[in-house]
């Protein structure tokens, strides 16, 4: 049986709406995994001990075990105990989260990397700490780590493909769903390959015109 | 009322550990003042001067501000109010600037004010233009600090710092980390302040600049102020060895 693409027009609306949703969901978990990140970073070098350390758990928990798996808890886990999310929302909060641990990891450094003059330039001023930390310090920390951390957000689109096995129709699933009908493997995954590089092309300009926009020179 | 001093240090002390970078000094400022400190490098003079603002807290002594104790021990949270009431009154400018390389130089000058002391956008824009063209920059109101020179990004930190109208202003070695030909545009601004009767601590090592404005000076050496006095009696006829061989050094005399 030798390869026919003449099928995969067909689908192109199934195809074309998973796409959308896996844009959907890329962004809605890159925005939570941007602030989120901010909010862990901040909380890892200057919350107290007792925040710190739960926080820091939580992040272990993130690095140290498989996306998929915390998917899977948090879809289908959490109904156990009363939280019935809806899969898109459960996706964006595992995905979300998931990522924001590793940008919280680089914007941690980001802020190290923020020269020591700053916050004394800030606080002689009359500026609390809290105040310099978020108006001197994360805005310059999130500058210099905006190219990492947009090497995170094209990993988090690529990853988005997981959310297909708790039943998000995102292009993944939408391609299965094509070929369970069609018998068509080859055809639909390479057409959803296709798609995917399309949505990483638009992901990586996206990121190169905030990168040059937010740049700052010293 | 003009007796009493604006700025008093008392038996200020500081060590870490065994080390002792500051011991027993006393020092008062009158209102209007302008006192330099000079003295080699070690010798103590830019923490004495950052204890002030209480940024290299003190491990003895008091520290004044009229009739305000600065150094206050006070638990966590009501320290941090004080101390940030404190600074809004002192000024303080720094060899490397210390500008905001993300924000303009209008926002510069404007986030404190905006942020403290809650004026509007037009009182702040007002503001940052006045305090601008005070220093002579007020054409570079909308560039980046990066897009300055030396001289220029310490002329807007000054103006930065005069911009929350503080009853004092400190200068740490503002004018170390210049090219030579940048040095004079921000002594003119510091002798500009200096002729308005702004009360200001500097720590230098320009000699000559301390000379012409300064109405005391102090020379410090390991801790300790060895010497203080006018500067024409500092300059022209040290007493003490240690003075004498600093400015041997310094004036190439």
């Amino acid at each position: 049986m030798g390869l026919d693409f003449t099928v995969v027009p067909g689908y192109l609306d199934a195809l074309f709406l998973g796409a959308l949703w896996t844009v959907a969901i890329t962004l809605s978990a890159a925005v939570l995994s941007f602030f989120g990140g901010i909010g862990l970073a901040v909380i890892a070098l200057y919350a107290p001990a007792i925040v710190r350390y739960p926080f820091r758990l939580l992040a272990w928990l993130f690095m140290g075990t498989p996306l998929l798996l915390q998917l899977f808890l948090i879809y289908f886990g959490l109904i156990q105990i009363g939280v019935d999310l809806p899969a898109f929302v459960a996706g964006v909060i595992g995905l979300g989260l998931h990522f924001a641990v590793y940008n919280s990891d680089i914007i941690q450094s980001g802020i190290l990397a923020v020269d020591k003059g700053q916050h004394e330039g800030a606080r002689t001023l009359g500026l609390s700490n809290g105040q310099t930390i978020r108006k001197i310090v994360v805005p310059q920390a999130v500058r210099t780590v905006i190219p990492p951390i947009g090497n995170n957000m094209i990993a988090l689109l690529k990853d988005s493909a997981l959310v297909s096995v708790i039943g998000v129709t995102e292009l993944t699933l939408s391609s299965q769903l094509a070929i369970s009908k069609t018998f068509r493997p080859f055809e639909f995954y390479l057409a959803a390959a296709a798609f995917y590089y399309v949505i990483n092309l638009g992901l990586e300009t996206v990121l190169r015109r905030i990168e040059r926009s937010v740049q700052i020179s010293r | 009322m003009t007796d009493k001093p604006f700025i008093d240090i008392r038996h200020a002390a500081k060590s870490y550990g065994s080390l002792e970078v500051l011991k027993d000094i006393s020092l008062q400022v009158k209102k209007g003042q302008i006192v330099a400190i000079i003295g080699p490098s070690g010798s103590g003079k830019s923490t004495l001067l950052r204890a002030i603002n209480d940024l290299d807290p003190l491990t003895g002594g008091e520290i004044w501000l009229e009739d305000m104790q600065i150094n206050k021990t006070l638990p966590h949270r009501q320290y941090e109010k004080h101390i940030n009431h404190v600074r809004q009154q002192i000024g303080m400018v720094f060899q490397h600037f210390n500008l905001f390389p993300h924000l303009t130089v209008r926002e510069n000058i404007t986030l404190a004010p905006k942020m403290l002391k809650g004026i509007s956008d037009d009182e702040a824009n007002t503001l940052a233009e006045e305090q601008l063209d005070r220093v002579g920059l007020l054409e570079r109101i909308d560039y980046y600090p990066s897009q300055l020179s030396g001289g220029q990004k310490q002329r807007v930190a000054i103006a930065r710092a005069l911009a929350m109208k503080p009853k004092v202003m400190l200068f740490d070695e503002a004018t170390s980390a210049l090219d030579p030909e940048l040095v004079e545009e921000v002594n003119l601004v510091m002798k500009k302040l200096a002729e308005e009767h702004m009360t200001m601590i500097i720590v230098t090592h320009e000699m000559g600049f301390a000379e012409s404005v300064c109405d005391r000076v102090l020379f410090m050496d390991q801790g300790v102020v060895v010497e203080e006095g006018a500067p024409e009696v500092i300059f022209k006829n040290p007493k003490n060895e240690r003075t004498q061989n600093f400015l041997r050094k310094h004036l190439g005399g």
